[in-house]
């Protein structure tokens, strides 16, 4: 469950831009449902169009390794939900602006 | 030092607007669209028909864009900013229509305003030719107020929509195979606010049944026949919207059993002399409403947006 | 990696870690090992930033409905909606450090976080649209292209997404502006108003000078800031100077002029008393802003509840 129980719970979005390509981790959303969560994503996160196919999954279902298995110290909090992986997109034309 | 920055005016005012949902270089929303009226039809008709589909999503649009940076979390702001987005093109669409059908409704303006005839038709047009239905113009309410008006609406414009995308006018049939798609998306979202609110808490039910309460008097005049839309649809160009009126309710009726809900046993909110909102026969909200949109470009009739 | 026994010396490795990584301009991940310092002021900056994004809504948000034409209406509304976009990807950057965004929101109303101090400034004519536009999300721009590189990964990755919507931002205000600029008198006089009052307020949005700006340094250091507060300010001139001769107006400055020597605008200096009254709360629009939010947050509250407990309810019924 989300840490505030006043909140939706945090769910991560992944689009697929086009066919052909993977879905790709696009960013986070709060909903209080799946069913919700699919139509927050749309509105969100395809504004402009960007996705033909969207998956959302709760925060807390996803498991994570740590980055550094080696090491012993990796914070216990690490397995807390709210360190969930974020903006995982990284679009190919940077802009410069 | 300003090599990071110098190209962000790059073609400022050229064409390549496809960042932006609805565009920002539509300076003629029906450019290459055949706009000729349909033969068998009268021009004034068909203008009148028009302005009572674009009034309709002008004045709902301006209700919902109100909810902006007031709704219940950030993700549903974002979804009634689309809602009302979506609404928004239909009605900029529509109204040109009606001015292209019909010049004589576009209201005048000082010689050589730039102001283009479907902004003359939102921002220069008395209360009395407006020909939205009521339950588009009255306040807003709370959120189940919003969740209530546009499934009533878009419930009935969707049936609407589904049949014009057949019609003999161009312009009409396209903006319906467009709006089909947007409107269909409104009314899964209003639908499933509405079994949400309905099955949420005590209190979110008894919100929502007030807000339909409210509302459902307002309702028949979308799924009643006006002159207009009768003598259209026999023509082949409109959608007579009392044909509409068993699969409409046949619609409605599903929301409100899988929500637990009766239907209101409430009578149709009257009109003035047999005249409603698509006479131009309004609520006070109306007046008002137009007060505050129309009142920036009322100040410069000969001002360049 | 070294092993290394006792506890207090795996802390030192750890830091040593984290030093490496910032100083290979390399990026810090959620579940990485980060000095408490360095978390809380990435959750300061970001939640600001995030505030900032939200409340900003409200003061072009109050034109939507009386904009001039549906095309304005339609960018306007859109504009906006971008803006509770970037507010919605920053606060999930600010989870990430273990933050929700209903603890933020609660922070931000108790008046215990900030946003930017432009906001408590009113907007009083249309035109006040394009001159944000142009001047607050330029200056914001300014800061935020370095921040696309800043060392944490989830702010970096929110701020490259933000910053490609903010350059549309920019120009729909500009080009606002230059249409009005080709109006009626009365359009062109409304513009250089704007424009007027809005000048010295921009300029303090990038903060106090270096020398008055207890937390630029160790920001700097540990790559979470790119450029000072008055670097940026300077660039933000230099890149507005041209713009204003370009749009026709004066910038309301009697100092501003160019120094060869310099290579850059000498300019005159904001009035910081001013700047400090406002982050005191004491600005023109400060309750007003807070309100609003607060409104509608607790408006809302009775809706999240609403659908809390449907979703436990269709779940309990085996839906999930």
């Amino acid at each position: 469950m989300s840490a505030d129980r006043r909140e939706w719970p945090l769910y991560e979005v992944f689009v697929r831009g086009k066919r052909g390509l993977n879905h790709v981790h696009v960013g986070s959303l709060h909903a209080p449902d799946d069913a919700m969560a699919l139509r927050h994503a749309r509105d969100v996160y395809t504004r402009r169009n960007e996705g033909v196919s969207i998956w959302v999954v709760r925060a807390d279902a996803i498991a994570a390794s740590s980055p550094d298995e080696k090491d012993p110290l990796f914070a216990p909090s690490g397995d807390k939900v709210y360190r969930h992986p974020t903006f995982y997109d990284i679009p190919d034309d940077v802009p410069h602006m | 030092m300003s090599d990071d920055h110098g190209s962000i005016f790059d073609g400022l005012l050229g064409g390549d607007s496809s960042q932006w949902a609805f565009g920002t270089d539509f300076e003629d929303p029906l450019a290459g669209v055949d706009t000729t009226t349909p033969d068998g039809v009268d021009p004034a008709e068909l203008a009148a028909y028009c302005l009572m589909l674009g009034d309709d999503a002008l004045i709902m649009s301006q209700r919902l864009s109100e909810w902006c940076s007031r709704a219940p979390d950030l993700e549903e702001d974002i979804a009634l900013a689309n809602v009302a987005l979506d609404l928004l093109g239909q009605a900029r669409l529509l109204l040109a229509r009606a001015a292209a059908a019909d010049p004589g409704v576009v209201p005048a303006l000082p010689a050589g305003s730039p102001v283009p005839p479907e902004d003359a038709l939102a921002f220069f047009r008395e209360d009395r030719d407006f020909r939205n239905v009521r339950l588009a113009e009255v306040a807003n309410g709370d959120f189940g107020h919003v969740v209530v008006r546009l499934l009533l609406f878009s419930v009935a414009r969707l049936a609407l929509l589904e049949r014009l995308r057949t019609s003999r006018d161009h312009v009409l049939a396209a903006v319906a195979a467009k709006g089909v798609k947007e409107v269909a998306y409104h009314r899964d979202w209003a639908g499933r606010w509405f079994l949400t609110l309905a099955r949420g808490t005590e209190e979110s039910r008894r919100r929502l049944l007030a807000a339909l309460d409210a509302l459902f008097p307002l309702w028949a005049e979308l799924v009643t026949a006006h002159p207009v839309e009768r003598s259209l649809a026999s023509a082949g160009v409109g959608v007579d919207p009392a044909f509409l009126r068993e699969e409409v309710d046949a619609v409605l009726d599903q929301v409100l059993a899988a929500s637990g809900v009766e239907r209101p046993a409430r009578p149709p909110l009257a009109g003035a002399g047999e005249r409603t909102g698509r006479d131009g026969a309004h609520t006070e909200a109306l007046s008002l409403l137009l007060a505050e949109m129309q009142v920036v470009a009322r100040a410069h009739p000969s001002g360049r947006w | 990696m070294t092993a290394i026994p006792a506890e207090p010396d795996q802390e030192e490795r750890l830091q040593a870690a984290f030093d490496a990584t910032i100083a290979r301009r390399d990026r810090i991940e959620p579940r990485d090992w980060m000095p408490d310092a360095y978390r809380s002021t990435l959750v300061r900056q970001i939640a600001q930033h995030a505030h900032s994004e939200i409340i900003g809504m409200q003061p072009e948000g109050d034109w939507i409905s009386r904009a001039p034409s549906l095309r304005r209406k339609a960018i306007l509304l859109a504009k906006v909606q971008d803006e509770a976009g970037h507010g919605l990807y920053l606060y999930a950057a600010c989870e990430t450090l273990g933050v929700s965004r209903a603890e933020l929101t609660d922070l931000l109303l108790a008046g215990r976080q900030k946003y930017s101090s432009i906001f408590n400034y009113p907007t009083l004519s249309y035109a006040d649209v394009g001159t944000i536009g142009w001047l607050v999300d330029g200056a914001a721009i300014c800061n935020q292209v370095p921040l696309c590189r800043t060392s944490y990964g989830p702010y970096g990755r929110a701020m490259i997404r933000i910053c490609k919507e903010e350059s549309f931002h920019q120009r729909q205000g500009y080009e606002l502006l230059m249409t009005m600029m080709r109006g009626t008198d009365e359009q062109r006089a409304m513009v250089q108003e704007s424009v007027d009052r809005f000048w010295w307020p921009v300029l303090m949005m990038f903060g106090p000078p270096d020398a008055q700006s207890p937390n630029s340094e160790r920001s700097m250091a540990w790559g979470i800031k790119r450029n000072s507060n008055d670097e940026l300010r300077q660039k933000f001139v230099d890149m507005t100077v041209p713009q204003a001769k370009a749009l026709g107006v004066t910038l309301p400055d009697p100092d501003l002029r160019w120094n060869a020597e310099r290579g850059a605008h000498d300019f005159g200096e904001p009035d910081w008393a001013e700047f400090a009254a406002v982050i005191r709360g004491e600005g023109p629009c400060n309750a007003q802003r807070v309100a609003h939010r607060r409104a509608a947050h607790e408006e809302g509250a009775w809706v999240r509840e609403a659908a809390t407990a449907f979703a436990r309810r269709s779940a309990g019924e085996g839906g999930r």
